[in-house]
């Protein structure tokens, strides 16, 4: 297992090096001048100000140092959690506008990542071999996972929050509130939430039925399920230990998935205006603050690998077969 | 008697028809006997091992019936088979080696099994513990995910859990197909032991591998094409076959008591009749030295002498 | 997507007798409802997305109607609020949709069955080698990367769109293929070509290949749908193909122009649900293709 480890975590680490080092490529090695375009945008009218950020940018990307230098002060900057200035909201640090974000990002899709994919595991399993449900689970769940994220989110604010005015269909909080620790804040929180939340748990969930049920099949057909099957075990011991096979590949499932989702979280906040990282990356786009969109990148590329690794470290804890080669065992 | 097995017809459904896999399969299996059941691939023997436990979902019985120590055996009806398996029929499968279920381990795996079949597992506790160290198996291998057993052990514990109820009848699908020479005898050694000691009634060993068969079975039972041709002692049909195929297949092995590995019959020419609309009459007519006029019938399966059955008009 | 669409699974290959499998998937082809629903859902709407242009007498994107109409029997799916007529966008849009799949699919499909084929095939170090590669891109978030690549881009067209989508979406494509050609090249006769002397890339293409067709078909169809999905997502936060027309475009300037405070439905549920329909098509006519090819699943 250790070997096992080992090797996840080089992949990572060289994941981690490849994205950074494409994001200090990109805004080198594209056409077009990005300083120039990035400052186009900042709608700064005080050209003191002007003066003092292309300076700022200019040293930052060190155009005048030779490219190995650059890139080497590019990974020294990051040790010391520099992202860089903004230039839409300068001279804010990028860290911080980020860090401001996230948590709204986080709180829709922790919830929805794991919800869709228990309720999605238990739904699969329950529909497979059974020809009514599965009949309509099956279609219903390639629907789903066919719709793009943005589209549900949209339905979903229209029908639920313009028509029918059961929940706000945009922003994080109502304008008229100040953050704080009190129930009416929270509770307008939680109403602004619902409906990102829901629009991504629902296009979630079909892809996890789906996975669930076409596992649970192919796990029936085994050589196990049939050696009990001859021994007369019921079927509720057999779809058991189907479930808990099929539950394997599914953990796995969830690590390759999670692109899909954290892309999928970041459309829907766009459609409802909820102020996560999403947002922020559509308003850094319209202003061409490529500081912003490349600190999202590496954040969201450092919480993919650290999801990753987690994921692994479950799986060898539950996967007696992963388990085993790491204790040497085996006769 | 404990097994009658009369007139048995198993068919699979294809696309393109019925095969007549099983047509018409008549023979009865003794207190204590272990048959080996043997003839090509395609022949029928690995249907009729099914068809006695389990018939998959393409299966199809069309007509005869199977009688366990003096009970039906309701083969087509899902739910009456539930009670009889396991505790009167057992399977040793052809895939033993994936038999087990990866997860769990599998000491918990038995439990679990025991349960759902309405035993105490405590109150087998003691006699699968005696039954592992039989085989040659420490306890603790309860306490082991099959992945950390070898081919050998996993197939001595499906030995094991398949007998662990003492059924009346044990069969056994190709189970030594898959090891080596050495481990083969031993398994089929335990095997012999297992009905000595009566944790089994009668064995039905199904294989290509006529001369391990020689060695263990009391009496071997030939099918060709879906038909019964030949049954005897072991003896009698390794050393005095009657039905021609026999002789042809007896005769085409290199040597007995040497191994060979596959039971290709490159001896005989000609290829199988194909089931999906089997010639009538007698199944080995076209490729049999001695077919005359008569064989467009179909032989009855006589008994020539006591205990020594064959299907051919030559030898009735 | 690996666990999408009916992942093809251990569809079992008989060596050989290979034309009598072929009509029999054939008979069950003709016979299952999935694929046969699936396959005319997807080519009614590619037929319509080819023909359908061809009667639309201007530009999609020009202003030619009243602003914001709803539907009605001059305007089908009514007006955007430029007074745009979105039948018209809607057809080129779907136009812009199979090509962006076919092509982001195509270059994804190239990449990952060649790095599938040639690690599977080869092996050792080599293989390691793939591996690792496969394994950094596949846990590279997709979208995210695409965001940060075309944002540098100035002018952005459909063909670099679906480079850069092919490009980032082919690894679990090149695992499926590795495992499946892992197996294959152990087999008897792919052994008899390698002795033979063939060159590798002649066993793979005339030896390996041929014996997994239906498993690469359904992984083109898997990529063709993945494709749409990235491009849509890409279009809808701005970064699509510029002054192009595409259903994703379509949902970005409807949210873009509050469709949604004026409750211009019309505006925004043509295009999604087009690319809902497309995709979840592709995804069941794939389940059907392994039922077909798959004889264990046949019996359900």
């Amino acid at each position: 297992m250790w070997r096992y480890i080992g090797r996840k975590l080089f992949v990572y680490l060289l994941t981690f090096v490849i994205a950074v080092t494409i994001n200090w490529m990109i805004p080198r090695f594209m056409p077009g001048d990005p300083v120039r375009s990035m400052l186009n945008r900042a709608s700064i009218s005080d050209p003191e100000a002007l003066e003092r950020m292309t300076t700022y940018y200019e040293t930052v990307f060190g155009l005048d140092t030779p490219l190995y230098q650059q890139y080497f002060n590019f990974w020294a900057g990051l040790f010391r959690g520099e992202l860089g200035v903004s230039s839409m909201l300068y001279p804010q640090p990028v860290l911080d506008i980020i860090l401001r974000s996230l948590p709204y990002t986080l709180a829709l899709l922790l919830p929805a990542i794991l919800l869709s994919w228990i309720v999605g595991n238990r739904f699969g399993a329950f529909a497979a071999r059974n020809k009514v449900l599965d009949n309509t689970v099956l279609p219903v769940g390639y629907i789903l996972t066919a719709t793009p994220y943005m589209w549900l989110a949209l339905l979903l604010a229209w029908s639920m929050g313009i028509v029918l005015g059961w929940f706000p269909a945009s922003g994080g909080y109502s304008f008229s509130l100040i953050p704080e620790f009190s129930w009416l804040f929270i509770s307008d929180l939680i109403s602004h939430w619902f409906l990102p939340f829901m629009s991504l748990f629902i296009v979630a969930l079909g892809g996890w039925a789906i996975g669930m049920r076409n596992m649970i099949i192919y796990e029936l057909e085994a050589d196990y399920s049939n050696y009990l099957q001859a021994l007369g075990a019921p079927r509720r011991l057999i779809r058991r230990y189907a479930f808990r096979n099929a539950m394997l590949p599914q953990i796995t499932g969830l690590a390759v998935q999670l692109g899909t989702v954290i892309a999928g979280a970041l459309l829907t906040e766009i459609v409802f205006n909820y102020p996560g990282l999403g947002t922020l990356i559509l308003s850094a786009l319209n202003n061409r603050d490529f500081f912003v969109l490349q600190g999202v990148f590496l954040f969201v590329v450092v919480g993919v690998l650290i999801a990753n690794f987690i994921i692994d470290i479950i799986y060898v804890l539950i996967d007696p077969r992963t388990r085993v080669q790491m204790t040497g065992g085996g006769a | 008697m404990t097994l009658r097995v009369n007139d048995l017809k198993v068919y699979y459904q294809t696309l393109r028809g019925d095969v007549h896999a099983l047509d018409g399969v008549t023979f009865d299996l003794a207190d204590g006997e272990i048959m080996g059941l043997a003839g090509e691939s395609g022949c029928g023997k690995t249907t009729l091992g099914k068809s006695l436990i389990r018939l998959d979902s393409r299966m199809k019985h069309v007509g005869g019936t199977i009688e366990l120590d003096g009970k039906n055996v309701p083969i087509a009806d899902e739910k009456a088979m539930v009670p009889l398996r396991y505790h009167e029929i057992s399977l040793i499968p052809q895939y033993a080696m994936s038999a087990l279920n990866p997860t769990r381990k599998i000491g918990r795996m038995i439990k679990d099994l025991m349960k759902a079949r309405g035993v105490d597992p405590a109150s087998i506790e003691d006699e699968l513990h005696r039954r592992l160290e039989l085989v040659g198996l420490e306890q603790d291998v309860l306490n082991r995910f099959p992945i950390e057993l070898s081919g050998g052990m996993k197939q001595r514990v499906v030995m094991v859990i398949s007998t662990l109820l003492n059924p009346s009848l044990l069969i056994a699908d190709e189970v030594t197909s898959a090891l080596d020479v050495s481990t083969q005898r031993a398994v089929a050694e335990s095997m012999v032991e297992f009905r000595d000691r009566g944790f089994v009634k009668s064995m039905v060993f199904v294989t290509h591998d006529l001369s391990l068969v020689y060695q263990m079975a009391d009496t071997i039972m030939v099918m060709y094409a879906g038909h019964v041709v030949e049954k005897a002692s072991a003896k009698t049909i390794v050393n005095e076959p009657k039905h021609p195929y026999t002789q042809m297949l007896i005769s085409a092995l290199p040597e007995v008591g040497s191994t060979e590995e596959q039971g290709r019959l490159e001896g005989i020419p000609g290829k199988p009749p194909g089931l999906l609309d089997p010639p009538t009459g007698c199944r080995f007519k076209d490729r049999c030295p001695l077919a005359f006029s008569k064989c467009s019938e179909r032989p009855p399966l006589v008994e020539i002498e006591p205990g020594h059955w064959a299907a051919c008009w030559k030898t009735g | 997507m690996s666990n999408v669409a009916g992942a093809p699974g251990t569809a079992e290959k008989s060596d050989g007798a290979a034309a009598k499998r072929g009509s029999e998937a054939l008979h069950y082809a003709r016979r299952n409802p999935k694929l046969l629903i699936g396959l005319g859902i997807v080519l009614g709407l590619l037929l319509l997305g080819i023909i359908a242009p061809f009667f639309v007498d201007h530009d999609p994107n020009e202003y030619i109607g009243p602003q914001g109409q709803a539907p009605d029997g001059e305007y089908w799916m009514g007006t955007t609020s430029f007074g745009q007529d979105i039948w018209a966008q809607f057809v080129y849009g779907l136009r812009a949709t199979f090509l962006i799949g076919i092509f982001g699919g195509g270059v994804a499909f190239v990449i990952g069955t060649a790095v599938g084929f040639v690690a599977g095939y080869k092996g050792g170090i080599i293989d390691e080698i793939l591996n690792m590669l496969t394994n950094v891109v596949l846990v590279l978030p997709a979208l995210v990367v695409l965001i940060v690549v075309t944002a540098y881009l100035e002018v952005r067209g459909l063909f670099v769109q679906g480079v850069f989508i092919g490009l980032t979406s082919w690894p679990w494509a090149a695992r499926a293929v590795r495992s499946q050609a892992l197996s294959l090249a152990n087999r008897d006769y792919v052994d008899l070509a390698r002795l033979s002397g063939r060159r590798t890339w002649k066993i793979i293409t005339s030896e390996i290949a041929p014996n997994m067709s239906s498993y690469l078909v359904m992984s083109f169809i898997l990529l063709f749908g993945g494709a749409i999905l990235i491009a849509a997502g890409l279009d809808f936060i701005g970064l699509g193909p510029s002054n192009g027309v595409s259903l994703g475009l379509m949902l970005e300037s409807a949210v873009g122009w509050g469709a949604l405070q004026r409750g211009m439905w019309w505006w925004f549920i043509p295009p999604g649900l087009g690319i809902t329909v497309i995709v979840a098509s592709l995804y069941i006519l794939n389940v059907g293709l392994d039922e077909v090819f798959n004889p264990k699943l046949r019996e359900l």
